[in-house]
């Protein structure tokens, strides 16, 4: 297990609050403002396009931070996250459409139908473990995409609702730069709330279930109420994605969310490293940029014409490829080679770290 | 009357696809989510045989055969002998993320259109009609004929075969089987191939019935099902819950509603995983040990 590496030289605290501060050193503090400052700015002199792949890496890493809390934290594996996201998308798409919904009507109504879900995707979790799970989750995703697909054909949109951007006191809410902020801020949210809900009893208590059932029911954990949880905070975050999914996109359509979708929110707390939150955002951007980055190095390739029709599946062959050589060389994910260049660089010129109790 | 007739090739589409699942889940407690992929692939390998043995199309499905089978030991030998004793997503995900590369690549050298392997290979497709008025073709009928052979071969191979008993072995429990000198390796790959070949002729007789596109590993995807409710680690399972399913897809399709297809086979196997998680001739303490 990986243990993070101590920023500060010591342990300085004096009170309660310095211990609850989430940026600990001046050092940190002063990263974070550059990274924000970077983030604020770069819309304003990105392309659209790059824009474009900022809300989309923004969009995944709210859905890859929920699967991460309830994959990488609660230890319940879960096949079916497309599945959320469409629910989330088609909430708000069926109100939009049918009663003319306005967005704070939609957004919590997508959050409750997520909330339910979960609490649906969860109860097979209190009698399988592992594989059963998986499957039942996979399931699951099924089921929902077929209510979707039913609902389409049903009223006549069998190519998919399209869906009005939200207004807000008559002015319609829409372009890059708008997006790129509403789709940043729920990033950070989900961030937040995920931090802070792993320093919290149930935090703990997910990490006890996912390391032993029985050791954590010793301790005093419902482990039914703890999985539920898990798997209600996870839907949640996941369907609010899908509504916003939903209206950045201004369509939706079952199409969009089959079980490739899942599996690539998988692979992105896979590539990213199971259980860390760094490794959920990393995920996130390296799974959604992967297809762009395939693409522009076709490009590159003489005569690259020609294989303009074989991009989805160079696409598709090549993220089979990556996702096996991570799974079978890289177990830890970017998270982990992030770690090792810290650590060499914390060591240099050592190469290991001095043993623990070994004499100075 | 068509209905069943329906219903019995569709079971034994499942039912020969579910062996696979069940050969190697009982042997080495992986789930293979490849297996719809890995059975395209062999439809796509008469494909290929069948240019190469142009005229003799009995040398192109033997040849096709021989191929999936040899895939099948590549596979293990390659990926999954690396992911042995890895947790139980690791493995999963190693097979999605194969079944990915395999339909990427399948795409690339044979394109994503729909293709016709039988007038590749020069054969009919005539359809026969049976007692009672009920029609089948004629590679229908071959695939249930197929999924007998195959089920009778596995049964005395597992039952009364050396390498058969030593599967089982393994199955039960890998360290005791090591201990006797059993070669894992060796049992895992037959395992591996065994299900790579079964899968492969699913996929080549459908083939060759109705053409294949790359949207065929759904087929296999939702042949899973049919594994599971029977139970896991049973054959005489997957026969009964691809019949189970088969007979649910099929009434529902016909009743209710054509667009359940797709989803028909995972309600059965939601309702399965609440009132018998371990399946109707699966063993009970499989749960505890996934």
């Amino acid at each position: 297990m990986f243990r993070p590496v101590p920023r500060a030289s010591g342990y300085f605290r004096t009170g309660y609050g310095q211990d609850l501060a989430l940026v600990q050193t001046r050092a940190e503090r002063i990263g974070l403002a550059i990274f924000v400052v970077i983030l604020a700015g770069f819309p304003f002199v990105a392309s659209p396009f790059a824009l474009d792949l900022a809300c989309q890496v923004f969009l995944a890493s709210v859905g890859a931070l929920s699967l991460m809390l309830l994959t990488g934290y609660a230890g319940q594996i879960s096949l079916g996250h497309a599945g959320l996201i469409a629910a989330g998308a088609f909430t708000t798409g069926i109100l939009a459409r049918e009663i003319h919904a306005p967005f704070w009507i939609t957004l919590p109504a997508s959050a409750v139908t997520g909330i339910v879900l979960g609490f649906v995707f969860g109860l097979p979790s209190l009698r399988l473990r592992g594989l059963y799970l998986a499957v039942s989750t996979l399931a699951l995703h099924f089921v929902v995409i077929y209510l979707g697909g039913e609902y389409e054909t049903k009223r006549g949109f069998s190519t998919g609702i399209l869906v009005e951007p939200p207004s807000l006191a008559g002015f319609k809410l829409s372009g890059g730069r708008f997006w790129y902020f509403v789709l940043l801020a729920a990033a950070a949210l989900s961030l937040l709330i995920c931090i802070n809900l792993l320093r919290s009893r149930s935090g703990r208590a997910f990490r006890a279930v996912h390391a032993r059932e029985t050791v954590a029911e010793a301790l005093g954990i419902s482990i039914a109420s703890t999985k539920l949880l898990a798997f209600v905070i996870s839907s949640a975050m996941t369907s609010v994605a899908g509504c916003l999914f939903a209206y950045y996109r201004g369509f939706v359509s079952v199409e969009a969310f089959d079980l490739f979708l899942s599996i690539q929110y998988v692979a992105m707390i896979i590539i990213g490293g199971m259980g860390s939150l760094l490794g959920a955002l990393l995920g996130a951007a390296f799974v959604t940029l992967f297809p762009y980055a395939i693409e522009a190095l076709l490009h590159l390739l003489p005569n690259a014409d020609k294989l303009a029709g074989d991009i989805f599946a160079v696409n598709y062959a090549s993220f089979g490829v990556v996702m096996i050589l991570f799974l079978v060389f890289e177990p830890l994910g970017l998270v982990g080679i992030w770690h090792r260049l810290q650590n060499y660089f914390l060591l240099w010129p050592f190469k290991y770290r001095p043993l623990a109790g070994a004499r100075k | 009357m068509q209905l069943a007739v329906n219903i019995v090739v569709l079971a034994s589409i499942y039912a020969l696809i579910a062996c696979g699942y069940v050969l190697i889940y009982r042997v080495s407690r992986v789930l293979n989510l490849a297996h719809g992929e890995l059975m395209m692939l062999g439809a796509y390998m008469v494909l290929a045989t069948a240019s190469l043995f142009n005229g003799h199309p009995v040398i192109a499905l033997a040849a096709a055969i021989l191929l999936s089978l040899l895939v099948g030991v590549l596979v293990y030998v390659f990926l999954m002998r690396k992911m042995t004793g890895e947790m139980v997503l690791a493995a999963i995900l190693t097979t999605v993320a194969l079944g990915i590369l395999i339909r990427g690549l399948v795409v690339l050298i044979w394109s994503a259109q729909q293709q016709y392997p039988a007038q590749a290979l020069g054969v009919p497709n005539p359809s026969l009609v049976l007692f009672g008025g009920a029609r089948v073709s004629m590679w229908s009928a071959v695939l249930v004929g197929t999924t007998v052979i195959v089920y009778a071969a596995l049964f005395a191979f597992l039952r009364f075969g050396r390498w058969g008993m030593r599967m089982r072995a393994a199955g039960q429990n890998p360290l005791l089987a090591a201990q006797r000198g059993i070669n894992l390796h060796g049992v895992y790959a037959l395992a591996w191939s065994l299900s790579t070949l079964t899968g492969a002729l699913a996929g080549i007789l459908m083939a060759l019935d109705s053409g294949v596109t790359g949207g065929m590993p759904v087929i296999g995807l939702k042949a899973f099902p049919a594994a599971l409710v029977g139970g896991l680690d049973s054959l005489v399972g997957a026969l009964a819950g691809s019949l189970i399913i088969a007979a649910a897809e099929v009434l529902l399709i016909y009743y209710v509603d054509p667009l359940l297809s797709d989803v028909v086979p995972f309600l059965v196997l939601i309702a399965m995983l609440i009132v018998r998680p371990w399946g109707l001739f699966g063993t009970r303490e499989e749960l505890d040990r996934v």
